[in-house]
């Protein structure tokens, strides 16, 4: 089954103050099966995360179709899908992870991860429950749980905030360089929670500058180069 | 799926002053911003339209006098709008234009249906009277008899805003801007109304009482479903607030999208200078 369809998409911005047009993807096509992790590469400015932010609707999309194949609307043009679909989705079935932590002041780690899921109605014990487990899985020190996020490093950061997306366990989950900042034993974490979202089925699309770090694990990889999907890269791909 | 607003407002229309031949067909008018300077009318809310569903919070922003408190007023039947259509989404009030009632329907609305929190404390509390009185009013005017309930009623709304109750006999004349910010959030709550409307709550407030109070907000909203209406011109206490978001410029709304869109990928030149300047 066909998770996501882009067909023709592109994305420009204008920008009033300097009267132009700047184009940041030119129209693309991308396939993502269910289940399946596809990798996007690409210098910085390549228009990687304009895709993902897009497909998310934190850039509103401006030509061509994103089509999604949503649990409770069946398939949705994400482009022209409204406010609410939008907030419904990402509530329920579309997460995103990006570099920075933009959180409630002054709400614990903990706190934070556990509202994630009350948000989506889950009662409160179970809530708590899976809250520490995630915490737990990333390797969060149990000393930052009740402490508040503002003072922790980047990788606690991200960290938190891979593990505020996962938790919901979305049926689509969108990377945005989840790894940048990241040493190499967090990112074996990382690696490990993906493997773990995989085996559930979740459809993962990511960004990662490193592509080492997707080695075996992604089942397509396509190079962005001027806003352009190339094609597959070959090698790093999972075989099995 | 169509999902039912709980508020539902077309076309609202608030203007300060005659107008004159010059200003009063909206296809023609040429105004300085919102402003006639034939006449001096100022055209302080245009055609203003937007849906508001239930347990969400919407964010609105623009500068001062981009008409967002008149706007809200007008709702709050505080002021009277010139035209406009509100419908809110309650079985007894099913197809009707709310700003076409009677002042006493109204005021069962706002005793009912609406709380409100202003900008200034001054409007909306009664600064000699007790803190807890000040709640009490609010409760009876909604049809609270008991006094023993009242009373457990308010002591719970004092403590969830954090103002110790041996301090509730106090009159909010005596406490500080952020206390007094904090009493009338209870008040507005004390009715359990299903609409909440926020006149700047946070703006001059430190940013510690800021916290505290935008963190009582979400509660609010994450356990009692309420549905609020947040008017601020600060865009970082909108972000953490509101999942969509409204942006007025001489009182009318320039743009509406999802909060992080608006804030990413602003469309009109006015957001994106705004945008700009955030710190």
């Amino acid at each position: 089954m066909t998770m996501l369809e882009i067909k023709g998409f592109g994305k420009s911005f204008t920008i009033h103050h300097l009267h132009k047009t700047i184009p940041a993807v030119s129209p693309i096509d991308l396939k993502v099966e269910a289940g399946e992790f596809v990798g996007i590469v690409g210098k910085s400015g390549s228009g990687k995360s304009t895709i993902l932010k897009s497909i998310y609707r934190t850039y509103l999309p401006y030509t061509g179709e994103i089509n999604y194949s949503s649990a409770h609307f069946g398939t949705i043009d994400l482009s022209k899908a409204t406010e609410r679909q939008m907030l419904y989705l990402r509530k329920n079935e579309i997460g995103y992870v990006s570099q920075f932590l933009n959180v409630m002041p002054r709400t614990s780690c903990r706190q934070l991860v556990q509202n994630a899921l009350l948000e989506m109605g889950e009662p409160k014990e179970s809530a708590k429950h899976q809250a520490e487990e995630a915490l737990q899985h990333f390797e969060m020190d149990p000393a930052l749980w009740d402490s508040y996020p503002k003072t922790f490093s980047g990788g606690e950061k991200l960290r938190l905030n891979i593990a505020m997306a996962t938790v919901k366990k979305p049926k689509l989950l969108l990377l945005d360089e989840p790894t940048a900042s990241l040493d190499h034993h967090s990112k074996i974490k990382v690696r490990e929670m993906i493997e773990k979202l995989k085996r559930q089925g979740t459809t993962l699309v990511g960004i990662f500058h490193d592509i080492e770090f997707m080695e075996g694990l992604c089942d397509k990889v396509f190079d962005m180069k001027d806003g352009q999907l190339a094609s597959s890269l070959e090698g790093v791909v999972n075989e099995g | 799926m169509r999902e039912q607003p709980i508020l539902e407002v077309r076309n609202l229309q608030k203007q300060f002053g005659e107008g004159c031949r010059h200003c009063l067909d909206p296809e023609t008018r040429q105004l300085e911003k919102n402003f006639c300077s034939y006449c001096g009318t100022v055209y302080a809310v245009h055609d203003v339209s937007f849906d508001l569903y239930p347990g969400e919070v919407l964010g609105v922003v623009g500068e001062s006098g981009s008409g967002k408190s008149t706007m809200l007023q007008g709702l709050y039947f505080d002021t009277d709008l010139a035209s406009g259509e509100v419908y809110i989404n309650e079985p007894m009030l099913a197809g009707q234009n709310v700003l076409t009632l009677s002042s006493q329907q109204k005021r069962y609305i706002r005793n009912y249906i609406y709380g409100m929190v202003y900008q200034n404390p001054l409007d909306g509390l009664k600064m000699k009277f007790s803190s807890i009185g000040n709640i009490a009013e609010k409760m009876i005017a909604a049809g609270s008899r008991h006094v023993g309930d009242i009373e457990a009623r308010s002591k719970t709304l004092l403590e969830d805003v954090h103002i110790p109750l041996r301090r509730m006999k106090e009159e909010p004349r005596n406490f500080s801007g952020g206390m007094q910010q904090r009493v009338q959030i209870a008040k507005a709550l004390s009715n359990n109304p299903p609409i909440l409307f926020l006149d700047e709550v946070t703006t001059g407030l430190d940013l510690s009482v800021q916290a505290s109070v935008l963190d009582l907000i979400k509660q609010i909203q994450r356990e009692l479903h309420i549905s609020m209406i947040v008017v601020s011109h600060d865009l970082a206490v909108i972000r953490m607030l509101a999942d969509r978001s409204i942006v007025m410029l001489n009182g009318t709304i320039i743009e509406k999208g999802l909060t992080d869109q608006i804030l990413e990928d602003p469309q009109h030149e006015y957001t994106q200078q705004l945008v700009y300047s955030l710190l």
